[in-house]
């Protein structure tokens, strides 16, 4: 039995100690807002923040995160820069299917709070990790940028 | 009416009126006639029936019973039916908005519910072929229209006023001279008992009356959900004991399991179950490619186990298919002649008389749709009922073929469509849900959930075709053409459904080859055969890509031939405005729709043409290592011209600063979401053109996650792209497909912009690092 802190809750997970992040969120504790895409690092989909940092679930074991700050998609309405991320997003309308958009806002978010005011190449740099098959990039830097303005005007 | 309310989760029978004679609303059951052959409807007509088009041409054409679609609970708020997959396209609020602007809805108390898989109910279901707005825009007009008349009936009745003096606005119904109103809650139950009106005496709104039809300001109604992780997909699917399912398939098609050894894999931890699949004999049709499953707690440990499994295959007859070999097999034949499919003048005299004499061929790999959502479904069986939880394009088809898998009637069958991860045409094909409800079937009934991982998901997809295109013309000593001769060689859809199809379908050869909209007075289509040894599927515009790549190519080859502007040459071949009779340039399809409403219009041609070409500046001066290249595509009966504007550096990488895309496909929904979707189609195209190849060797997929199937991300995706929607007002106009149409002409405006950048001339996809300067 591990046990983790996801999005402030300690959640207690009777896995194996192998089992990475996203399998433990998905099929453990129900949290499907964390997506499955390759399972090997190379989509984005399954993007989470551990101690406010852009990590890839699926290539995480459980074993590694015991005392970590573990934030998934549905913690971001709750989180001062994810909200004003997910209101870009909507006003900008980037989804289509929606399905790498989790990975894409938890990215996003990552980097707006690294960085408040990402350059072209800085968005380049956070954001190739996503994969996006339906093809929102240009509408997610987009966001990004209007989100970075928001912030900025944020008292 | 029962049953929708339930299945739909609809919140109120108020609206329900039972005693209404279906069979006038219905499209009956004798209308169809029609099986689903080659996955591509239509085909077998009684010899005195009338050839259909369109929706009335689909399996079980279209429903427009308000009561079908539409529920009123008495707080007002208004159910509204969406009864086509979504998968990024938007449908799940377009449609809705076509219902809620004909009923005078207020958009903020509309929900939208999905449909459950049944055609008969809700007309055609199958969301594929750009046509969920072309074919039931209409019918969902006549839907809202239909409720509002009987809304204001009501009221008419309750203040005892001719039907002439009341009018429904937003939610109410109002009667001006007295100054009375009603909301739509305090209506639904009186306008429930009475019966639908007639088709005929519907009243739909002008198009200046409408509210959200044209004006794409509504936001998509899952977009909340979406960016806030609660959005539901095929693979978020959780049951009660929900079992968790990976499958072990044959690498080759055709292939089947000689045998295996489970022993390590059931000594995984959370591993339950080992279960064989049974492969089917070819052709590969939507059936379960066979395999050995390992069912565990979670998917994790069915993962693991399934990398424990020792199974000896027998590769079958493909074994042997390499996708190097191959291409030399369909250069071999696209240089000898063919089956002609299309022909008029004499080619081969005018090639011999002609000035200059230029032929090239055009090589376009296999591709895998890749969804971000691979394949995934859960299915439990309780108590001789199947329900099934599934991302899929085909509704109907699943529930038909599950049935027909478990040996059940198909009303004991419940497919719930979920949203799905991006589709492209994968998700047409059940077979994923299939293994579902074969698991569940052997554990029992209990809840069993297949997930795809992306290694399947490439190595199983049903392929896009590979293609060799081979176009030869005579010039004239101006430059003029005066012979087109075009071989098109590529495996057809058709093999996955007959085994001896070898020769391309009408669907496949109405993409962009036998319809080719030219001003050419000899011209020739030649289709030689070609064997499949995998199973081809639908791509996201499927034979409109190898298409336009090569003709668009290739008259851009023409044009530098005549030393001729390339847009200037493009329009002279198009020649005048006028409208072509698809049947008289020899494509008896015509997207299945009515030669006579959706002729071939080359003046919409040269006009997106024009729009393009002035949006993005055509002839301006551009930096050093930039180029423009314009293409232009007919598909899916929309018209598309894009301008790409290329960078390539000294090292030869390609960069995308700004594309322009000018679209007509006539009358506009939700001119947003067509936005999007043309951004997303040329990110597609981009991606395609520069990184898609999936290639085989020994019969089996070489590629097998996204470092080998690369596709375009952030930074090499265009930094700009300018979509530029022709006026679309008119809505008597017939409308265009919009999904699919943004895709083909991306990777030929590409590779003309290379060429006008370095003068190096792609013919061969991907580019990958053709450009690569060592
Ligand atoms: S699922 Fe983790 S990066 Fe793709
Ligand atoms: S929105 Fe569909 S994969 Fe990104």
């Amino acid at each position: 039995m591990i046990t983790l802190s996801i999005n402030g809750v300690q959640r207690s997970i009777d896995l194996p100690p192998d089992t990475p992040l996203l399998w433990a969120l998905r099929d453990g504790l129900g949290l499907t807002g964390t997506k499955y895409g390759c399972g090997i690092a190379l989509c984005g989909a399954c993007t989470v923040h551990v101690d406010g940092q852009a990590t890839l679930a699926c290539v995480t074991p459980i074993s590694e995160l015991a005392g970590k700050n573990i934030q998934t998609i549905e913690a971001m309405a709750e989180d001062a820069t994810g909200q004003k991320v997910q209101a870009a997003w909507l006003s900008l309308g980037v989804p289509q299917c929606g399905y790498c958009q989790p990975g894409q806002v938890m990215a996003a978010t990552a980097l707006l709070k690294h960085n408040a005011q990402p350059a072209d190449a800085d968005i380049d740099k956070a954001m190739s990790r996503n994969i996006c098959r339906c093809g929102t990039y240009t509408r997610i830097r987009a966001a990004i940028k209007q989100a970075a303005g928001e912030l900025e005007n944020a008292p | 009416m029962k049953a929708l309310v339930e299945n739909s989760g609809a919140d109120s029978d108020s609206f329900s009126i039972i005693n209404v004679s279906r069979r006038r609303f219905l499209k009956s059951l004798a209308l169809g006639g029609f099986v689903l052959a080659g996955g591509f409807p239509p085909v077998a007509l009684a010899e005195d029936e009338p050839k259909k088009y369109g929706a009335d041409a689909m399996p079980h054409g279209w429903v427009d019973n308000p009561l079908v679609f539409v529920a009123i609970a008495e707080d007002g708020s208004v159910s509204i039916v969406c009864h086509r997959s979504e998968m990024g396209q938007g449908i799940r609020t377009s449609l809705p908005l076509v219902v809620a602007d004909e009923l005078e809805a207020n958009w903020l108390h509309v929900k939208v519910v999905q449909a459950p898989g049944d055609e008969v109910r809700f007309g055609n279901q199958d969301t594929d072929g750009s046509r969920s707005m072309r074919h039931f825009f209409m019918p969902m007009r006549r839907v809202g229209a239909a409720a509002r008349l009987m809304l204001e009936t009501a009221a008419a009745a309750q203040w005892r006023v001719p039907l002439t003096e009341v009018r429904a606005e937003l939610h109410h119904v109002l009667h001006p001279a007295s100054g009375k109103r009603l909301s739509y809650g305090e209506l639904a139950k009186a306008a429930a008992k009475l019966p639908v009106p007639d088709r005929e005496s519907l009243k739909l709104k002008q198009p200046e009356d409408f509210r959200y039809i044209g004006k794409g300001e509504q936001l998509s109604v899952d977009g909340r959900d979406i960016v806030s992780g609660r959005a539901q997909y095929g693979i978020d699917t959780r049951l009660p004991d929900m079992l968790h399912a990976v499958v072990a398939r044959p690498p080759v098609m055709g292939g089947k399991v000689l045998h295996y050894d489970a022993a390590e894999a059931l000594k995984v931890p959370d591993v339950i179950k080992v279960v064989e699949i049974k492969s089917s004999p070819l052709p590969a049709d939507f059936n379960p490619l066979g395999g050995v499953a390992v069912i565990a707690k979670h998917t994790w440990a069915a993962i693991q186990g399934r990398k424990a499994l020792k199974i000896d295959w027998d590769n079958g007859p493909h074994a042997a298919y390499d996708s190097a070999a191959y291409r030399t097999e369909m250069e071999a034949a696209a240089r000898q002649p063919g089956k002609v499919v299309r022909n008029q003048g004499d080619v081969d005299a005018a090639l011999n008389s002609a000035a200059q004499r230029l032929a090239a061929e055009y090589y376009a790999p296999h591709l895998a749709q890749a969804p971000m959502e691979p394949p995934a479904a859960a299915v439990r069986i309780v108590n001789g009922h199947c329900e099934v939880w599934a991302c899929t394009q085909a509704p109907q088809l699943t529930r038909e073929r599950v049935a027909k898998w478990l040996d059940l009637p198909e009303d004991k069958v419940t497919v719930n469509v979920t949203l799905l991860g991006g589709g492209f045409g994968r998700k047409s094909k059940p077979d994923y849900v299939i293994e579902a409800a074969l698991l569940s079937q052997a554990m029992h009934g209990q809840a069993v959930k297949v997930t795809w991982t992306r290694e399947d998901d490439l190595r199983h997809a049903y392929f896009h075709t590979v293609s060799l295109e081979r176009l030869e013309a005579g010039l004239d000593s101006r430059g003029n053409p005066l012979a087109w001769l075009h071989r098109t060689v590529a495996p057809s859809i058709g093999a996955t459904f007959a085994p001896d199809s070898k020769h391309q379908i009408p669907p496949e050869l109405g993409m962009g080859v036998v319809n080719v909209p030219f001003a050419i007075a000899n011209l020739r289509v030649e289709n030689p055969a070609a064997e499949a040894h995998t199973r081809i599927g639908w791509f996201r515009s499927v034979s409109n890509i190898p298409r336009a790549f090569a003709i668009q190519s290739f008259v851009a080859e023409l044009a530098s031939a005549a030393g001729r502007d390339h847009k200037d040459y493009l329009l002279d071949l198009i020649g005048p405005a006028r409208r072509i009779d698809p049947r008289e340039i020899s494509d008896s399809w015509n997207q299945g729709e009515s030669p006579e409403i959706y002729p071939v219009d080359t003046g919409r041609l040269r006009r997106v043409i024009e729009a393009a070409t002035d949006a993005a500046g055509w002839g301006r001066d551009v930096p050093k290592g930039h180029g423009l290249g314009l293409a232009a595509h007919y598909s899916f009966v929309t018209y598309v011209a894009v301008v790409a504007e290329v960078a390539v550096d000294e090292e030869g990488k390609l960069g995308i600063p700004r594309v322009d895309i000018a679209v007509d496909c006539g009358p506009q929904v939700n001119p947003e979401r067509i936005r999007s979707q043309l951004e997303g189609a040329c990110i597609m195209g981009v991606s395609l053109a520069s990184l898609g190849e999936i290639g085989f060797k020994d019969g089996a997929v070489l590629q097998d996650n996204f470092h080998a199937y690369q596709l375009t991300r952030i930074d090499d995706a265009p930094r700009e792209i300018r979509v530029h929607l022709l006026p679309g007002s008119d809505y008597d106009k017939p409308l265009g497909g919009i999904g699919e149409p943004g895709l083909p002409p991306i990777a030929p405006a590409l590779c003309n912009a290379i060429f006008a950048a370095t003068g190096r001339r792609i013919r061969q996809l991907p580019i990958k690092d053709q450009l690569r300067k060592d």
